[in-house]
């Protein structure tokens, strides 16, 4: 943590920022075109899913990191509310709308690839509802944090929100599975290994990578975005 | 802990000098109860089956109505200030505001709800069951409804945008508590869902006062 704070002053974080970009950008740009022509053209179909499996390779990505994204506004907040970082709060209000966009491609996705195999759009499955309620929690923080016409305070009672949803999160994760449970068990990350073939699973892997690096190059240009619209602000304050 | 008692005698006391607020609250829970039925039609086995359901979001947006007033009228009129000057935690403050609106629309929603619940045609079992998880779960409604009044105490579309804060985070109660009844029909008994139900309320009571005290330091400053 200590090697971070030294990124808690905006202008520091702007050199710093400006220095990666340009790599960032070419890596995500190649590990995305990588990705997807490991995902669409090189990786077999599924023998039950046949090319519909295709899907999982952005669906399965963007569940991982809606839910990641979260978690980072909780630490965000934390960061916030403890350290009172400037830094975490123009990143906390870049990163939510990455988070939201990123939990809404996993639903759609999802229901495109549910019409084929479960012959709907939309079934009131535990694993789909809880991702539903995520979105909502991100919509929740992004327009509390955009309520106040004091842009800070917005900031911090959104730092609240995010620290208050993260510890609420396993609970409305856990009664939604007690509530129904349709979606198939968690196949990568469980005990005794992965039951995905490998073919399909470093596809998925490659491609989990590229959309963190996007999340990333999103979070950072963004924050940026903010350091400039707050100075525009403050200089509009003064003028 | 004096402190505590005051404030929850004022609250009722404000309450009491006007109980026309709450009347308003219940109304609107027997109006939105009722429709459904309209809505849905007369058949008796459906009404029966979705009772539980529909009597426990009623009650969940009944008791997110009178949240937006909860901390903005001590705001207007400078109390609020005063109770953060106070000399004794504003946890405890907030704590106590809450439990003034559990007393005045969770505790009469839960007496309520049961007699709705005879016009759904739900049995005496079920219906003590409504009672008892509502009972339980309304003061998780008002911790979590307390929080999101005191994060948008003072912002542009407060009403609305409180809404959008604390439905996602009282799903559990309301699935546990709906869910109770159905658990009675299928195996006899609703222990589980209740402990359940206790359980959320102790983690919004171990986690909501503070939160809602750094909010409203928020606030004031």
């Amino acid at each position: 943590m200590a090697d971070l704070h030294f990124l808690a002053n905006p202008a520091r974080f702007r050199r710093f920022s400006q220095r990666v970009l340009p790599g960032l950008s070419l890596a995500t740009l190649l590990s995305l075109g990588v990705g997807l022509w490991l995902a669409l053209l090189q990786s077999p179909p599924d023998y039950q899913q046949g090319e519909t499996v295709r899907i999982m390779y952005v669906h399965v990505p963007t569940a991982w990191l809606a839910m990641a994204g979260y978690a980072l506004l909780a630490a965000l907040g934390a960061a916030l509310l403890v350290w009172r970082h400037p830094l975490a709060a123009l990143m906390a209000r870049a990163a939510a709308p990455v988070g939201a966009c990123y939990a809404l491609v996993c639903l759609l996705t999802g229901s495109l690839w549910g019409r084929p195999m479960w012959g709907t759009y939309w079934v009131w499955d535990a694993r789909l509802t809880s991702m539903l309620l995520l979105f909502f929690l991100y919509l929740g923080h992004i327009a509390l944090s955009r309520a106040y016409d004091d842009a800070e305070r917005g900031d911090r009672a959104a730092a609240i929100l995010a620290l208050i949803g993260v510890i609420n999160l396993p609970i409305i994760k856990f009664s939604v599975d007690w509530w129904n449970t349709l979606h198939q068990p968690a196949s990568v990350a469980r005990m005794g290994g992965p039951t995905i073939d490998p073919a399909i699973l470093l596809p998925l892997l490659w491609m989990a990578g590229a959309f963190l690096l996007l999340f990333v190059l999103l979070v950072l240009v963004r924050t940026e975005t903010e350091i400039d619209r707050r100075r525009l602000e403050i200089a509009e304050q003064n003028a | 802990m004096n402190g505590f008692v005051a404030l929850l005698l004022r609250d009722l006391r404000l309450v009491w000098r006007r109980p026309g607020d709450v009347a308003v609250v219940l109304a609107f829970f027997a109006v939105a109860t009722v429709l459904f039925p309209l809505g849905i039609g007369p058949q008796s086995n459906l009404l029966a089956r979705i009772a539980a359901g529909v009597l426990w979001c009623a009650a969940l947006f009944a008791s997110l109505l009178s949240l937006d007033r909860l901390f903005a009228a001590d705001h207007e009129d400078g109390s609020l200030d005063l109770l953060l000057l106070a000399p004794w935690p504003l946890e405890l403050a907030a704590l106590a505001k809450c439990t003034a609106h559990w007393i005045v629309t969770g505790l009469p929603l839960a007496v309520l709800a049961p007699l709705l619940g005879v016009a759904f045609g739900l049995d005496g079992e079920s219906l003590l069951a409504l009672a008892a998880t509502l009972l339980m779960g309304t003061p998780t409604l008002s911790l979590i409804g307390g929080l999101a009044a005191a994060l948008t105490l003072g912002a542009r579309r407060g009403g609305a945008l409180l809404a959008l804060l604390a439905l996602p985070l009282c799903v559990p109660t309301l699935i546990f508590g709906a869910g109770a009844i159905e658990a009675l029909a299928m195996s006899g008994n609703f222990a589980t869902s209740l402990a359940i139900l206790a359980a959320l309320a102790l983690v919004a009571l171990a986690t909501t006062p503070w939160a809602m005290a750094a909010a409203l330091r928020q606030a004031g400053e």
